[in-house]
Parts: structure tokens; C-alpha cells; sequence
């Protein structure tokens, strides 16, 4: 049974370091001895994860964010509330999920570009954009784009004029964010479905912004 | 706690690797880790208790080791340290395979409980608000040994109150076991009053802090 966390610093330090001399340095045997201990337990059921991996592989990911931004370039009445209130206007549409409770739209405008990190751990929108992107993650990300988040744009490929500001988004408390790009121009009369396909992942993470019209196939 | 987790605003770290795969999962086990860490927690482990232990792990490991990695790694601590399992019953299940005794969930039964997630941490606060938008304040600058979501680099630094949020459960305090709601900002800070310089005038960092973090200026 357990007794509850220690909130003892000294303690866990003990553990992390047991725990690196003693368990394999492969991430993935290190993750399965976590499995087979948990299963042991009767606390998880393997096939219960096969799922949750088909699920975030399949259902839940940039396509969920992409509907909610088409969505609001074609309801302006949905914008409204989904600038208001994020976590609760993406629940009007079925989408929430993890990290969903406090979200926050933020958009850009022609002279305004918003970009999102965590310089903390990590914090995502995972129920909106699915799992986050590796270098979203990554110590270079992480320290850089609150410091100089042009020179990472630019290696994003995105070149922002002075006359556009740039808001950073720290995402240190349980509030999360995603970003509204502008609608591309040239996509007048185009329904929510199409205007989804053209939303990437970047742009509703900041790292891409003028989204491009693709060639009808 | 001043440690490597706190990585914004540090230089020294390299280019982005923007060429990265679109797949949400670039090896099985940050899949499973993943749905690990939706089906298994520790009873008493708070999400910043949690992102404490995560950043106790050593800077070399938290630097080089894989994301999930120390997902694992976190989950592992946390859960010994709860009585959950014990060191010797984690490392020696890495051999073999077992059974699942827990029920499994479906595909849809698994979309269903991932919008269980969509947690909210702000609690009700009978108490008047100190600042309101416009405001100037100055973050406090004294570092503290245990967690916080203040992170270093908007230590001591003026910032103008951009959004006040709900009371949130405070999380150096909820890393010690204790539970209590705080009122939640967004505060603004010109880049050029975080870094001494800017690559643009107008440019701007944001971050969602708690009101102990904040005196007036």
C-alpha cells in the first residue's frame, strides 16, 4: 500500500541516484521495468496503454487545434469566446483533454506575433496539438526563444519584419496557450474543412506564421 | 531551486533542430510513457510536487537523457517514494513478462477518459485582488531551495500586470504537501528589461505568476 509522498528533497536525491546505478541505461527497458512493476501491482493494464499510444498516434493531435482555429476564422461568434475563454469554447466542440482546463487563445494580428514555450519543463496543449515536437522540449528551444526569439524564428525559416512585436508566452502556471494564426489570404468562401488542412502545428506554437495555400492536388 | 530545469534565458545552447520527423512518437517507449503517465500517479503526488522530483534528477541525466526518459525516471522516484513499489521490485521486474489482472479500455473508452484530463487548478479565494492591469511590479529576488515557477531570469525584474487570472493552487507550497489557492497574473516584461538588450523595442516576454511573487513598484 502506499504511504503518500515524502515532499522530501533528500529522500528523492537518494532514490534518483539508486536508481541510476541500478537500472539499465535504455530508456526503453528502463520504461518497460515501470510497466511490468505497475502491471504486477494490478495498477495498469498493457493493452489499456496499447490504446492510449493509438489514440494520441490516431485521433488526438495539430488536427484538433487546426479545427478549433478554422473554426474560428469562419464563427466569428465562436472567436469571440474562444479569446474569452479557451478551455471552455474547446470543450463546446468535444476536444478537451489534458492540459485543456485553463487554455488560452492568443492571435496574431498583421503587426503582433505570438510564440509559446516552457522554459520550466515543458508544459503543451497536448488534448489541442497532441504531443509536443522534440526541439519543443530541448534546452535550445527552451533557453533561447525567451531570449532572442527572432534568431530562433529565423531557424524556423521565419523572417519578422520591426514593425511586427513579438509576445512571448512563458507558460509557467497551469495556464496554457495556443496561438490564432491569421487567416490566409485568398481563402475567401473556403469552409472550415479546407481552412484546417492549411493550420500547421508551428503556427499554433508561434514558430510559423504565414501559412501557405496548398496546391490543389 | 536554482537548478538545470530552469533553462530560460541561458546562452551557450545551440541552433534548433527544426528538421525533426511530424510523427508524435519517435520510439515506442515515449508512447507508452506517455499513457503511463495518464493511467498511473502516485495517490498524494501533485503535478508540482511531481515537476519537483523531475527537477532533482542530475543535470547530466536531465541535459542528455531522452524527454520521456525523465518522464520515467520521475514517475520511478515518485512512485518509491510513495510506497508504491519498492527499488528492488522495480529493478528486478525489468526480466519477464506478466498479465494484466486490471480491466483493459477500448479505443473509445480511452478518447472518453482522455477528456477527463482537462483538470483546473484554480481554487475559490475570499480575499481582494492586490494588483490590477496596467499596474507596474517588481518580482521578488530572493531564490528559494525548493519549487517554484518563478523562474530565474524574471528574478528582481519590472513587469507590468498584463491579466488578472483566478486564485490557483500555489505551487511552491503544494510541492511541500500544502494546498492552498494564490491569485494568478500575467505579467509583461519588456525584453529589454529581462536581458539588459533586445532584438526589437517592442518585443515582450509574459509569464503567469502568483501574487507572492509580485510587489508593487
Amino acid at each position: 500500500m502506499s504511504d503518500g509522498p515524502s515532499f522530501d528533497r533528500k529522500k528523492v536525491a537518494e532514490i534518483h541516484a539508486h536508481l541510476h546505478s541500478h537500472l539499465p541505461s535504455d530508456s526503453a527497458l528502463r520504461v518497460k521495468a515501470l510497466e511490468t512493476v505497475l502491471v504486477k501491482k494490478g495498477l495498469i493494464n498493457s493493452e489499456t496503454i496499447d490504446r492510449w499510444v493509438e489514440v494520441y498516434s490516431e485521433e488526438i493531435g495539430p488536427k484538433r487545434g487546426a479545427q478549433v482555429i478554422a473554426r474560428a476564422w469562419t464563427d466569428a461568434a465562436f472567436k469571440e469566446r474562444l479569446l474569452a475563454d479557451a478551455g471552455a469554447a474547446v470543450a463546446e466542440m468535444n476536444l478537451e483533454g489534458p492540459a485543456s482546463g485553463h487554455l488560452k487563445a492568443v492571435e496574431n494580428t498583421a503587426d503582433l506575433h505570438n510564440i509559446v514555450v516552457c522554459t520550466l519543463c515543458s508544459c503543451y496543449p497536448f488534448a489541442l496539438l497532441g504531443m509536443a515536437p522534440n526541439w519543443y522540449k530541448t534546452a535550445a528551444y527552451r533557453s533561447r526563444v525567451v531570449r532572442e526569439p527572432r534568431a530562433v524564428l529565423s531557424e524556423f525559416g521565419v523572417e519578422l519584419s520591426a514593425d511586427i512585436a513579438v509576445r512571448v508566452w512563458d507558460s509557467t502556471a497551469e495556464l496554457r496557450y495556443i496561438v490564432i494564426p491569421e487567416r490566409p489570404d485568398g481563402t475567401d468562401g473556403w469552409d472550415a474543412e479546407q481552412l484546417a488542412a492549411l493550420v500547421t502545428r508551428d503556427a499554433m506554437i508561434g514558430t510559423d506564421r504565414v501559412l501557405k495555400i496548398k496546391d490543389e492536388v | 531551486m536554482d537548478g538545470i530545469h530552469d533553462l530560460g534565458g541561458k546562452t551557450g545552447y545551440g541552433p534548433v533542430d527544426v528538421a525533426e520527423p511530424q510523427e508524435p512518437f519517435h520510439a515506442p517507449f515515449e508512447g507508452r510513457m506517455w499513457a503511463i503517465s495518464r493511467l498511473a500517479r502516485a495517490p498524494g503526488v501533485t503535478i508540482d510536487w511531481w515537476r519537483h522530483v523531475r527537477e532533482m534528477i542530475t543535470p547530466d541525466d536531465y541535459l542528455n537523457r531522452p524527454y520521456f526518459d525523465s518522464w520515467s525516471q520521475t514517475t520511478m522516484a515518485s512512485m518509491i517514494d510513495a510506497g508504491v513499489f519498492t527499488a528492488e521490485e522495480l529493478i528486478e521486474g525489468a526480466a519477464g513478462d506478466v498479465k494484466s489482472t486490471k480491466p483493459a479500455r477500448s479505443y473509445d473508452q480511452v478518447l472518453e477518459d482522455n477528456k477527463g484530463f482537462a483538470f483546473r487548478f484554480d481554487r475559490p479565494l475570499d480575499k481582494a485582488t492586490a494588483f490590477a492591469v496596467g499596474d507596474s511590479v517588481e518580482t521578488r529576488a530572493d531564490p528559494t531551495d525548493g519549487h517554484t515557477r518563478l523562474p530565474a531570469y524574471a528574478r528582481g525584474k519590472f513587469g507590468v500586470i498584463h491579466a488578472v487570472r483566478e486564485a490557483h493552487i500555489f505551487p511552491d507550497a503544494s510541492a511541500e504537501g500544502n494546498e492552498y489557492p494564490e491569485q494568478l497574473y500575467t505579467v509583461s516584461f519588456k525584453a529589454a528589461d529581462l536581458w539588459g538588450r533586445s532584438e526589437n523595442p517592442d518585443d515582450c516576454v509574459l509569464l503567469d505568476l502568483w501574487e507572492s511573487y509580485l510587489g508593487k513598484s
